[in-house]
């Protein structure tokens, strides 16, 4: 999995000898996973958007106290997932938003995607706002952003038991609710739940 | 990947990854003070460019076009700045406020890269009042470095937040107006005269070798501006060339302008 962010541990490195020139390059290899994360499991675009913001400016202010052999050893993509979750419980808390009930906003999809794929990228999402928040997060986690059990483990603060559990639950229900949405006979329905 | 996960679901939830908006990115860095929003407002000296972060306002430009500002800010600061349509409701607020002569809301300034005297200098800037100016020599001595006057006219001439920072408000030591960084002396001869201060009339002055107001009924002295001694009417009027003069006819020192230690050229 770790081909996908190779430069973690040089980003580290790099924030540990200087935060400001290195920060930027922080905020540009993982926006794009942070505001997916935060699309995913939780509100519209524009709340997704502000989460990632607040999540960057939190990270950045710890680091900015941080003494450098703490900053070397930092884990990057786990450690920003964290940020990231938190500061969604603490807005969540605060504005009381009933998440899974926010419809996925097909009109904020670029112009440029094909019809084919928005229509199945808007019931890939609508199936994943039906999950609990804790599997929807696993799910996310495990198979949208690609983190290890071991990370999310430590992200969301579970036992990796739990966390496994979590997304073989998510995802036997993911495949029941497509199933179900795409009304096909009974019997084979049956066998591609037990599969 | 070791999941039991059908390639259909895998692909599904993959799909499911969106890029980032285009604007993220900068916004987060202007948040954490790394890059910079600017907007454009009205002044009685034309427009300005005023420039934020999330630390504070990091400059007030007079340059009239963008692309020259972008460029000279970036070499100044090592920072992007990116145009906005207006400031923030409340910086704009704030700033309107300020330069309406308010000088107690509070606008946080992004000062980094100056130097210590050279904060020390604007600071001191901030506490004259509207409608006042005080000499650089005032400034020098108030920081205690009464003999750095020529600094502090180099540290107020790289003011980078003019307006805000009121360095229009500091004046030659030998009472005529002097520079200004904002587009030249007329600029701070007009913001001067915006405010409620008469330039003419200090200048005057200071060609007759008035350097500060006293009161015969007090026996005060002060800079001619002073709120103080604008009440001291003409009959109980008196004009020194220096504080030595003052001192020596019996007056002392304003509390409130505090003319003391001013080095006169």
């Amino acid at each position: 999995m770790d081909d996908r962010r190779p430069d973690d541990a040089e980003l580290a490195a790099r924030l540990a000898l200087d935060l400001d020139a290195t920060f930027e390059a922080v905020v540009r290899a993982h926006q794009d996973r942070l505001f997916t994360i935060a699309l995913r499991t939780g509100g519209d675009r524009s709340d997704a958007e502000e989460l990632v913001q607040d999540a960057f400016v939190r990270a950045y202010r710890a680091l900015s106290v941080w003494p450098p052999p703490r900053i070397r050893e930092l884990r990057l993509r786990g450690w920003l997932t964290t940020i990231l979750l938190n500061a969604g419980r603490n807005r969540a808390r605060v504005k009381r938003v009933p998440t899974t009930e926010l419809a996925f906003d097909p009109g904020a999809e670029p112009a440029a995607d094909p019809l084919a794929r928005r229509d199945e990228r808007e019931t890939w999402a609508g199936l994943l706002a039906s999950l609990s928040p804790a599997q929807r997060t696993a799910v996310v986690l495990r198979h949208v952003d690609g983190l290890s059990y071991a990370e999310i483990a430590e992200v969301v603060g579970r036992p990796e038991g739990t966390v496994k559990a979590h997304v073989h639950r998510g995802l036997a229900t993911l495949r029941t609710a497509l199933l179900a949405s795409e009304g096909p006979p009974g019997g084979l329905r049956a066998e591609e739940i037990s599969a | 990947m070791n999941d039991p996960i059908d390639p259909r679901t895998d692909a599904g939830l993959a799909g499911l990854r969106e890029p980032a908006p285009a604007g993220l990115a900068h916004s987060t860095l202007v948040a954490v003070g790394l890059a910079d929003d600017y907007a454009v407002i009205e002044s009685p000296v034309g427009p300005l460019r005023v420039v934020w972060n999330g630390r504070g306002v990091s400059e007030v430009s007079g340059e009239t076009d963008d692309a020259t500002f972008e460029t000279r800010f970036r070499a100044r600061t090592g920072r992007v700045a990116r145009r906005r349509d207006a400031l923030p409701a409340d910086l704009a607020r704030k700033i309107e406020r300020r330069l309406a002569g308010d000088r107690h809301n509070r606008i946080d300034l992004d000062l980094r890269g100056a130097s210590e005297f050279e904060r020390a200098v604007w600071m001191k800037a901030l506490e004259i009042p509207r409608g006042e100016v005080r000499p650089y020599g005032w400034i020098a001595a108030e920081i205690g470095r009464p003999k750095a006057v020529r600094a502090v006219g180099t540290a107020l001439g790289h003011n980078p937040v003019p307006l805000i920072v009121p360095c229009h408000r500091v004046v030659r030591s030998d009472g005529m107006l002097g520079q200004y960084s904002l587009g030249g002396p007329e600029n701070k001869r007009a913001i001067l005269t915006g405010e409620g201060a008469d330039p003419d009339e200090l200048e005057t002055l200071a060609r007759a070798g008035v350097r500060f107001f006293g009161s015969d009924t007090t026996h005060i002295y002060c800079m001619p501006t002073c709120r103080d001694a604008r009440r001291v009417t003409e009959r109980h009027l008196m004009h020194f060339p220096s504080a030595r003069a003052a001192e020596a006819a019996g007056y002392r020192p304003c509390k409130h302008c505090r003319p003391i230690g001013v080095q006169v050229a």
